[in-house]
């Protein structure tokens, strides 16, 4: 056994669900209460700055669409890198992390598409406008819902898990594409203002709450996934425990012998 | 040539169906996986075949002639529940097609097309449409499609299952002409197939749920 | 803790061991071989036998854009204006409507086992498949494409233009298609899952399709970027969908 294969096994070995259930288990409190805490502090600031001169009250709308438009993005990279996990390594945990992160993603661009029309009915005077961000959302907001109906029409969780990836990958890959083709189809929208190479050119008055609402936005998603995954861990765990129990009544009184059952695990 | 397994387990879905299955065929010689139903006969032919992921273990060609292989499954014919034949296509357009797909490997040639119907008994029908044969037909077409490309190693899934007697003896002809120009074969199967002394392969069935992961 | 040892192995053997000029023979051959050539005539012969879907696609085009003009009226004018669009989307539909039996016929007889098991790699059995089903459904869309031009009222130029974008950009359609009807290739109900599956990534060949075609008949425009970049697409998906479908159907086994 190589070196590589070495380092690989023990990133395994910490990623073991029984592991994993415990390590989580200690840790999402905290992640919870940081989650409160930025988002508590967050909206203070959001509330406490002027409006803008010319949106108005309207500019608040802002810290939550900018945050959850990241994360719709970000969410899509973490499922990438589960199907990586998936495909590469074969780990069952990166099964779940895929699995469990399709929906919460779905959520998050959700709210970027309806806090996108609820602020651009005061800016441009209509609920839904074709621009390139809106519609690059809304693809992508397309390309979650068809993965979370593969997730549901493939019965074995194996093999979901494994078209699962690879159709993450492929929209992965689509992804600069499909935004790329839609900022050519229409560039009415004005160019991404938060990072620049010269710096931003959005007001720090504005920057300040919403760098504040982007690492809460963060945390949420980070804690809503990890607890999403426990849940998913234990619904397999009482999928398993079901399916023994139907075998060993089916068997008599011998009851069937657990596969390397391993040392150390309850 | 030999056909060799080593430890082999394999699940479907969350059910370890059998685990350390070793064997070892040579040229020459065929051996019988029996068991009751559902007891993982198809899926340890599956998993020689490479169509089904093994959870451990090892298959591999071992001995003389193993040159020209990139990989196991290209050495194997497989016959499974399902014929792999074109209702739409005439029987003589669906062996043309696999003989050229097929290709001969090494060691061998597969015979033409009418003479592999003629070896399964069906000579006079290879213009007519796959879909107008009766099951038995079918099935003694798909058996012709193992004759027109040469694979050292036959996997036979259930191969007599729609037929009659007559056509099982036939198929025991064909499979022993096989196995004496060196070839092996893999056979699941509940009836005995009349290949004479052969070694078998009793499966238990269903090994373990595979649980470790999850509890 | 079983599952992470046996995980090592495979990873090892079939990934690292495994030479690399090995794989090279075997693609020479496969090019070399009738083999796929083989392939390609069966997956015609079938597309026009009875039960293939070869003329349903045409006839699904035709019918999709015959219904248009009982939507916006008969306005000549705006026909001809939105001609292009019209022809492109249904082409986009037609072409993805036979798609999910590509996998799922070979599925059901029990022939894809043996395209899997053999020596040939599997992309280029999946790619020759593709080539075979465009062929098939999507050659006479960009044929049927002049007719339906002439009832949208289209001018030639955008006549020609629609039909060389077609000819260009429906491939792309037909490789990315192949990846979803592969996913979708055990499911009972996959056909409505593929289109949902694929539209979305099918987007950009649209946009630069119609952009493409509008550029040719409008002035100030250049023809020749969307028409590369469209160009460009259904190469990268030329790629793209037959590895991501070769993937997908080795997963499905069962």
């Amino acid at each position: 056994m190589n070196e590589q294969s070495l380092a690989i096994r023990k990133f395994s070995d910490l990623a073991n669900p029984t592991r994993f259930l415990a390590l989580s288990g200690a840790v999402w409190p905290w992640m919870a209460a940081a989650t409160a805490l930025f988002f508590a502090v967050g909206l203070y600031l959001c509330f406490a700055t002027v409006g803008d001169y010319q949106q108005g009250e309207t500019v608040r709308i802002m810290y939550v669409h900018v945050p959850a438009a990241w994360l719709s993005m970000m969410c899509y990279s973490v499922m990438a890198i589960s199907a990586l996990g998936t495909l590469v390594w074969r780990h069952p945990l990166a099964d779940v992390s895929a699995k469990t992160a399709a929906p919460i993603g779905a959520c998050f661009t959700f709210i970027a598409l309806v806090t996108g029309s609820l602020w651009g009915k005061p800016m441009w005077g209509t609920w839904w406008v074709w621009d390139a961000r809106l519609t690059s959302v809304f693809v992508l907001f397309l390309m979650y819902l068809g993965l979370i109906a593969l997730n549901r029409a493939v019965d074995d969780p194996a093999r979901a898990a494994k078209v699962g990836a690879i159709l993450i990958l492929v929209g992965f890959v689509n992804i600069p594409i499909i935004k790329f083709s839609v900022d050519w189809w229409n560039t009415l929208h004005q160019p991404a203002s938060v990072i620049r190479l010269d710096g931003p050119a959005i007001d720090p008055e504005f920057l300040r709450p919403l760098l504040v609402m982007a690492i809460a936005f963060t945390l949420l998603f980070f804690t809503l996934h990890v607890l999403a995954m426990r849940n998913e861990i234990l619904r397999r765990r009482v999928a398993t425990l079901r399916r023994l129990a139907a075998r060993s009544a089916g068997r008599g009184a011998s009851g069937p012998a657990t596969a390397g059952r391993g040392e150390g695990h309850p | 040539m030999r056909l060799v397994a080593e430890g082999l387990s394999a699940k479907r879905g969350e059910d370890l169906i059998f685990r350390d299955v070793s064997f070892d065929i040579g040229a020459g010689e065929a051996l019988v996986v029996k068991g009751p139903n559902g007891s993982g006969k198809s899926t340890l032919l599956r998993v020689v075949a490479d169509l089904l992921p093994r959870e451990s273990g090892k298959i591999r060609l071992a001995g003389g002639e193993t040159q020209g292989f990139d990989s196991v499954a290209g050495a194997c014919h497989y016959l499974g529940h399902r014929n792999a034949m074109k209702r739409e296509l005439t029987v003589e357009e669906n062996l043309r097609f696999w003989k050229a797909f097929f290709g001969d490997s090494r060691g061998g040639t597969g015979v033409a097309i009418d003479e592999a119907a003629d070896a399964v008994g069906l000579g006079g029908i290879l213009h007519l449409p796959f879909g107008y044969l009766s099951a038995g037909q079918q099935r003694r077409m798909a058996m012709a499609k193992l004759l027109v490309a040469w694979r050292p190693v036959w996997i036979l899934d259930e191969p007599t299952a729609a037929l009659d007697a007559s056509a099982e003896a036939m198929f025991a002809g064909l499979v022993k002409a096989h196995l004496s120009r060196g070839g092996l074969a893999l056979a699941a199967t509940h009836q005995p197939l009349g290949l004479g002394a052969v070694s078998e392969l009793q499966m238990g069935g269903f090994a373990a749920i595979f649980a470790e992961a999850w509890v | 803790m079983r599952w992470r040892q046996s995980r090592f192995p495979r990873l090892a053997g079939r990934r690292c061991r495994q030479a690399d000029e090995v794989r090279l023979r075997s693609y020479a051959r496969a090019w070399k071989d009738v083999g796929m050539t083989a392939l390609l005539l069966r997956d015609l012969k079938l597309s026009v036998r009875a039960g293939g879907g070869a003329m349903i696609g045409v006839l699904f085009f035709m019918t999709v854009v015959a219904v248009i003009p009982f939507g916006v009226g008969p306005d000549l004018n705006l026909l001809a204006r939105i001609g292009p669009a019209i022809l492109w989307i249904g082409a986009l539909l037609a072409a993805l409507l036979g798609l999910d039996r590509l996998f799922q016929a070979e599925r059901e007889d029990g022939s894809l086992d043996l395209l899997l098991m053999q020596e040939t790699p599997l992309v280029l059995t999946v790619l020759v498949k593709c080539l075979a089903h465009w062929l098939a459904t999507g050659l006479p869309l960009v044929l049927a494409s002049p007719l339906l031009s002439l009832f949208m009222n289209m001018d030639v130029s955008a006549i020609g233009a629609t039909m060389l974008t077609l000819l260009v950009g429906t491939p792309a359609i037909t490789f990315i298609g192949a990846a979803g009807a592969a996913i979708a290739v055990a499911l009972p109900r996959g056909g409505l899952l593929v289109s949902i599956l694929v539209l979305p990534l099918a987007i950009p060949v649209l946009i630069f399709g119609v952009s493409a075609v509008y550029a040719a008949i409008q002035e100030p425009a250049p023809f020749l970027p969307p028409f590369l970049f469209l160009t460009a697409l259904t190469l990268v998906f030329a790629v793209i969908g037959p590895v991501a479908a070769a993937a997908a159907l080795r997963a499905s086994t069962d």
